[in-house]
């Protein structure tokens, strides 16, 4: 019987849904708490081999290698990560790797700590400057829809996609004590 | 201390299906110079990458072997992928340290492992089937034979000498690279 999803919180169950779809092999991420459903459906998948990297930049390195071996990969990370990746983005450019990148937006709306701030506010520049193509999930009844586009974009045509997913949406992080 | 040049020509003699990433600089001119193959993703950039991408391939393909070859200063700025390779013990990867101590690229400044850092003991540390240093030219053999049947992952760090030798420079073109190394893998 098919039961209807809440789409409120449902959206990381839809963002797997899309990585089946389109046969993500590979998910390499630092965790982040807005990305934590999603980590956990992953690593209980065993068609996904779920990589946990010390930085986000091995990432860059884990997309280039699956897709030598014939696999896709997606990479999950938080604003901050994609500052830790700017060099070794250059990769998928050069050789035209297809990608795709979710975001977690922290410094953004209600962000309670001003040291997230500085890179949250440039993320979408800086991916830009990277040479990606950007889309912004600000609610979360667009996820899906974003996801599968962008998957289909970057696989279909060996691009750079990077999907941020708004704090908004996410929900600001909590700092109860 | 090895020869690099001839090390690695010992390393990929028959190499049969051996699926070979280079890292940027002296590793990828060496690996050009034991002989060009379409199973080499030669590495003009990405510092830091190497060993990760050998990763994503091996865990991509656990039914073909991978050897990363790499200099010193390309695994030292990617150290950590050493704790991300332990958590998946890819039972098919291997990486060489062509290890001489100094960035050789920028006129030869001393590295880390100039002052005694040990990949060797990191390797082990971060859950390595097995890892060793070797100085010597009778040790290249078994070095091959580790990376066509050895128990991954594993770490090999060659001493080498800082020996100055002409560059064999192959393909550049990230594309051209990748697509000839992804239809070689197709069809061999």
């Amino acid at each position: 019987m098919h039961t209807p999803l809440n789409v409120e919180t449902s959206w990381p169950d839809a963002i797997y849904a899309q990585f089946r779809r389109v046969d993500i092999r590979q998910v390499g991420y630092v965790p982040d708490a807005g990305h934590s459903r999603l980590i956990a459906l992953c690593r209980d998948d065993p068609n996904i081999a779920d990589v946990v990297l010390t930085t986000e930049e091995e990432g860059v390195g884990l997309v280039a290698g699956a897709a030598l071996g014939g696999q896709r990969t997606a990479l999950l990370m938080q604003s901050s990560g994609v500052g830790n990746c700017v060099n070794m983005f250059s990769l998928l450019r050069n050789c035209g790797f297809g990608c795709v990148v979710l975001v977690t937006m922290r410094g953004e709306f209600g962000e309670f700590n001003q040291w997230q701030v500085p890179m949250g506010a440039i993320t979408e520049e800086v991916l830009r400057l990277c040479g990606f193509l950007t889309y912004r999930a600000e609610s979360a009844d667009a996820v899906d829809e974003i996801v599968g586009a962008g998957c289909d974009m970057a696989f279909n045509g060996n691009l750079q996609v990077a999907i941020l997913l708004s704090q908004r949406l996410i929900g600001p992080k909590q700092w109860t004590r | 201390m090895l020869k690099r040049r001839d090390f690695v020509r010992h390393l990929l003699i028959d190499r049969g299906n051996l699926l070979v990433v280079p890292g940027l600089g002296s590793a990828t001119y060496d690996v050009a110079a034991a002989g060009d193959h379409p199973l080499n993703f030669y590495l003009w950039g990405a510092m830091g990458g190497t060993a990760m991408i050998g990763l994503g391939l091996a865990l991509a393909r656990p039914d073909r072997r991978v050897a990363v070859l790499t200099g010193d200063g390309d695994m030292l700025m990617g150290l950590g992928s050493l704790a991300t390779i332990g958590v998946k013990q890819p039972g098919n990867l291997v990486i060489v340290v062509l290890d001489n101590a100094r960035y050789g690229e920028t006129g030869m400044q001393p590295s880390a492992t100039a002052a005694g850092i040990d990949f060797v003991a990191m390797a082990l540390a971060c859950r390595f089937k097995s890892a060793r240093a070797i100085s010597r030219i009778e040790e290249a053999a078994d070095t091959r034979k580790l990376l066509h049947e050895g128990a991954g992952p594993i770490l090999v760090n060659a001493r080498i000498g800082c020996d100055d030798v002409p560059r064999v420079l192959p393909l550049r073109d990230g594309h051209a690279i990748k697509q000839r190394f992804i239809d070689a893998l197709n069809t061999a």
